[in-house]
């Protein structure tokens, strides 16, 4: 094994399509107009040398080691900034330049430290690398005079010195190892757009500066790590490079955090992991990450994690640790139990959508052909299903239309119930990047969230709509765009069906949709809300991105419905730099859907009262399956709590934290006889487990995860799993416990069981995807490439639908009680339950949920930022610290529920969307009140997790 | 809420929807989503509520759906209660 291998070509790839011919160094080369020489050389396998110049940011010049001499041209130009053409005829090793180069470089290292042996980045410093290239020998001049390396000078303090800045727990920076090439300022405005860092000072005074001459910790900076990625010398160095060394191998796997699905090289030395580092080849990443990716995977050897299977047989009980083979059996026999005296439906499971696509396949197979019923259900019924049941009725399939390059070619963007610079971070630093070229964006959302106005970007509008009033909005959108006449009627004639566009069009122009007649309740300015509806039906290729903010409400698939009819209506489907684009949580939450996941249909969208289909699986599988959908996870829920619903297995998802009415959860949970938790930790729902199956990391198992843009990445095994088995070997073995004759050796033969049983996975197997690194479905002979854009000459269920959206205020209102509405979101930190980001350092940036709250509404209550609150619902109460900001409207607060100590769900209702009971997240009418401390709800409940997290023989497990 | 009222709750929001769609959509658009979507333990449920409480609380349309909606086999009795004598009177 090696590392894997990446050029870089020092200046970014041109799109034009007009190749140019030139010679360099006697060599012909033909490359697209607009590409540097420096690029040219490279590609035909010349390295110029070079400091400030890598591929990931534009050419800036400034370290003047690539020039180059080209004939009949004066001087030396720099090969990064100076674009071939015609006939040039370059050379890019003359004497002339060798004296220039070796000049300069001496330059550069006569105000650098010379300890290159203890140096972390010894063996991966492109400044060594450099002075080799060139033929440094000596350096003439000392560090007698200025110079920023020593911390004294002639036994006096160098007041040019500056110490290490370790604030940032992930990376240092060392300014006395800086060259100043402005990789990392650049990094930070061009690839992640945030612009924290910048260069302070001139000439020999330019420093690189995180802010205003901060620590890295205090500024701006969201620790993506594209400047670290970026230094060429040690001067910003992960600090498990430091600790650890240079990395001897990599291999290339997918993120396990959100669902954009970078792509990184795992470094490794033996089974230690030194670091993860955005690929480049990463079709979703282009190179990108976010601090999650990049830096949060520290929980993977955390102390917390549970390395043997545990039984008890009462959940006040203390664990007891067994054997895998007691484990397996206690639950076969237990499940065999139940079913026997309560019936075969009595039991179900719930896949993960963090596992990857082979063992969410297993799970459900486990369940349909095991348990023999449908009781199985995963974690998008919580966050994307109404994206599933909305798109499916209009465009005939559930997922998203794009690829993430589509933004690319994006002009007007409308970003609606989504924080993408929180949840889907590496997205929106493409999408901030376009939109710093021109494009136009549209925000609907109750907060000012960061795309509303940070550095360099600015909405053109924000519709700071009420929480529940998505419908409406939308609607009102249309109603503009219809009775304004700014509807595509070619693409409409041509892709939908035109008479359902007649009575939709009749529908939305009614003058109750209008602007106007929605502002009341709505809280959105109707000039606002018709400047808006104008922008994106006239200003060129228009796509949509949306988030749980659209799909977490009573009305979450109408609202899907609505966004799909604006798309068709303004012809914005089909091609690139269009579509609808749900953005989804978590990173396999897009396969585990794909895998049949859902109680109603088998792998593949397809209906489980489909015979054809059935019998697919039934004459594979030797078993006779269940015509009938089976319980979602409410359903699951309300069944236990009535009675019927007795046993459970639950893989690597943490519903009692992460579903809404954390007391109806319990008690469901309460009720249960046999509840199997298979996870890394003992989460919050192990507090009800009967039995404990410990789980593996991404990085301890292959697989594949499939991303929001329908992307299936390969997943690699780095390491040996710490609990001894990967989660689909578990799961294997527990089948095999309850009788079913499964034999898989590899990850690799279960995907081609899914490819040889699902039409739109035909042609994907893992040697195909070590070909074509990734691949997006339906991948099949009439996709041999995959399918970057869905619905390209129509759509897949043949005419679009346009769906009538009427608007239906929720039943959870505001009133004297519960005056505030409530609703909820992410940080960008902390992921989902916070119980794999809560065990890293990323606790520094939030180690508690806030509860942001209006100064008005604040003022009225007597709550000062910072203060405890009491915040309550009709289905409980919790308290938490206040955030006073006016990012929130007046009437609304917001928190986050990465932690559980928070419970923010003991709060939410059980309220959900009419077509796929996915709760009402979003909105829940709320009381708050200054408070002493914890509610009794916490106080109890923290005793309960203790008491339940007690291992026998085991000193107390400290979260 | 009391757990018994989840059921005309859920088919009564699946009513709405299918209330301002066109109203040939109505009936069959009700009925085919809760066929779709609910387990039969589910289906049961509402139709106990038809059968034996006159549909007290449903949607109109929900009524109207009734016939279209699959009437689920009778509950399955487990292996436990079949194979033990019915208890001494």
């Amino acid at each position: 094994m090696s590392l894997v291998p990446e050029i870089d070509y020092g200046t970014p790839a041109s799109r034009a399509e007009k190749m140019v011919t030139l010679t360099i160094d006697g060599n012909e080369i033909t490359v697209p107009e607009g590409t540097s020489i420096m690029r040219a050389s490279m590609e035909a396998g010349i390295q110029v040398p070079k400091l400030c110049a890598t591929d990931m940011v534009d050419a800036f010049g400034s370290c003047r080691l690539c020039l180059v001499e080209i004939e009949g041209r004066n001087g030396t130009p720099a090969s990064c900034t100076t674009p071939v053409a015609p006939g040039l005829v370059v050379h890019t090793q003359t004497s002339r330049l060798k004296t220039i180069r070796k000049g300069v470089m001496e330059l550069y290292i006569s105000d650098h430290p010379l300890d290159c042996l203890t140096c972390a980045a010894n063996g991966d410093c492109e400044l060594q690398d450099m002075a080799g290239a060139v033929g440094l020998r000596d350096v003439r001049y000392g560090y007698e005079g200025d110079n920023h390396v020593k911390a004294r000078s002639n036994g006096e303090t160098n007041a040019r010195w500056m110490p290490k800045d370790e604030s940032n727990p992930y990376f240092t920076y060392d300014p006395s190892k800086c060259i100043v090439c402005s990789r990392c300022v650049r990094a930070c405005e061009e690839v992640q757009g945030t612009f924290a860092l910048t260069i302070e000072g001139r000439g020999f005074d330019s420093r690189v500066s995180p802010g205003m001459h901060e620590h890295f910790i205090d500024s701006e900076c969201v620790s993506c790590g594209a400047c670290v990625q970026a230094c060429p010398t040690a001067t910003l160095t992960e600090k498990s490079v430091i600790a650890i060394g240079q990395p001897e191998h990599s291999l290339v796997t997918t993120c396990a955090y959100c669902g954009v699905g970078c792509s990184f090289k795992a470094e490794m030395r033996g089974e230690e992991l030194v670091r993860m580092v955005p690929w480049k080849d990463g079709q979703a990443n282009r190179g990108h990450s976010c601090v999650k990716g990049r830096f949060a995977y520290g929980y993977s050897t955390h102390r917390d994690r549970i390395l043997n299977p545990m039984v008890r047989e009462k959940i006040s009980d203390p664990w007891r640790e067994v054997t895998w083979e007691e484990a397996y059996a206690h639950v076969a026999a237990e499940f065999r139990r139940i079913q026997y005296q309560y019936g075969r439906d009595s039991i179900g499971g719930i896949t993960s959508s963090r596992c990857t696509n082979e063992e969410t396949y297993l799970v459900q197979k486990l369940i349909r052909a095991g348990f023999g019923n449908n009781n199985v259900d995963t974690c998008a019924r919580v966050c994307h299903s109404p994206t599933g049941y909305g798109l499916g009725q209009a465009f005939g399939t559930s997922a998203g239309t794009q690829n993430f390059d589509s933004v690319e070619h994006t002009d007007v963007v409308i970003v609606i119930g989504a924080n993408p610079t929180d949840g889907h971070p590496v997205f929106a630093s493409r999408l901030k990047k376009r939109l710093r070229q021109g494009a136009k964006l549209i925000v609907i959302d109750p907060r000012r969230t960061e795309l509303v106005s940070s550095p360099h970007i600015k909405a053109s509008h924000h519709l700071p709509l009420k929480p529940g009033t998505n419908v409406a909005v939308v609607t009102a959108l249309a109603h503009v765009i219809v009775t304004e006449g700014l509807y595509d009627e070619k693409f409409i004639r041509e892709r939908c069906d035109w008479s359902e566009f007649e009575d939709w069009a009749s529908f939305v122009a009614e003058p109750r949709h209008s602007p106007e007649a929605i502002e009341p309740f709505s809280g959105v300015p109707a000039e606002e809300l018709r400047g808006a509806a104008r922008l994106f039906a006239t200003g060129g290729n228009g796509s949509i991105y949306y988030g749980l903010g659209v799909t977490e409400h009573s009305q979450g698939s109408t609202t899907v419905m609505a966004i799909a009819n604006l798309a068709m209506a303004t012809g914005n489907i089909g091609r690139p730099g269009v579509g609808v684009n749900p953005l989804r949580g978590q990173n396999n939450v897009q396969g585990s859907c794909d895998m049949g996941s859902f109680p109603h249909e088998l792998p593949g969208y397809r209906h489980i009262s489909d015979d054809a289909t059935r019998d697919i699986f039934e004459k594979l599988w030797g078993v006779k399956l269940n015509n009938e959908p089976g319980l979602r996870i409410p359903n699951m829920l309300d069944a236990a709590v009535e009675g019927t619903f007795k046993g459970i297995y639950i893989q690597g998802e943490d519903i009692l934290q992460s579903d809404p009415d954390t007391k109806h959860v319990s008690a469901g949970l309460a009720a249960m006889e046999c509840v199997v938790v298979q996870d890394l930790f003992l989460n919050e729902t192990a507090n009800y487990a009967h039995v404990f199956l410990p789980g593996s990391t991404f990085l301890e198992k292959d697989g594949t995860f499939t991303n929001a843009e329908r992307r299936i990445n390969r997943v690699r095994r780095v390491m040996t799993p710490k609990n001894g088995y990967a989660d689909w070997e578990v799961t294997q073995n527990l089948a095999q416990a309850m009788g079913l004759n499964w034999n898989y050796n590899h990850p690799s033969e279960i995907m081609d069981e899914i490819a040889a049983t699902t039409p739109s996975f035909a042609l994907v197997s893992y040697d195909y995807l070590e070909k074509v690194g990734s691949v997006q479905w339906p991948c099949n002979e009439k996709n041999p490439q995959g399918s970057p854009i869905m619905h390209i000459n129509g759509f897949v269920r043949g005419k679009g639908k346009f769906i009538r959206t009427e608007y239906v205020a929720t039943d959870e209102k505001t009133g004297p009680r519960f005056p505030l509405l409530l609703t909820t979101g992410r940080i960008l930190s902390q992921y989902n339950v916070g119980a794999q980001t809560r065990r890293t350092e990323n606790v520094v940036w939030h180690e508690e949920d806030r509860l942001e709250i209006h100064p008005h509404d604040a003022e009225n209550r007597g709550i000062r930022d910072g203060d405890w609150v009491r915040l309550a619902s009709r289905a409980g109460e919790t308290t938490l610290r206040a955030l006073v900001t006016d990012r929130v409207a007046p009437g609304v607060v917001y928190t986050t529920f990465h932690h559980p100590t928070t419970q923010a769900n003991v709060i939410t209702t059980d309220f959900s969307d009419w077509a796929t009971n996915c709760p009402e997240y979003k909105v829940t009418a709320v009381q708050i009140s200054p408070s002493n401390g914890p509610s009794d709800w916490q106080i109890e409940y923290d005793e309960l997790a203790r008491q339940s997290r007690r291992i026998s023989g085991k000193l107390e497990a400290a979260e | 809420m009391s757990e018994g009222s989840k059921i005309p709750r859920m088919a009564n929001q699946i009513a709405t929807f299918f209330h301002s769609q066109p109203a040939s959509e109505g009936p069959n658009g009700v009925a085919t989503h809760i066929n779709k979507f609910w387990e039969p333990r589910m289906r049961r449920q509402l139709f106990d509520i038809v059968d034996n409480h006159g549909g007290e609380g449903l949607d109109s349309l929900v009524l109207q759906a009734v016939p279209l909606i699959h009437r689920p086999p009778p509950a399955e009795v487990p292996p436990a209660r079949e194979n033990s004598a019915p208890p001494a009177p």
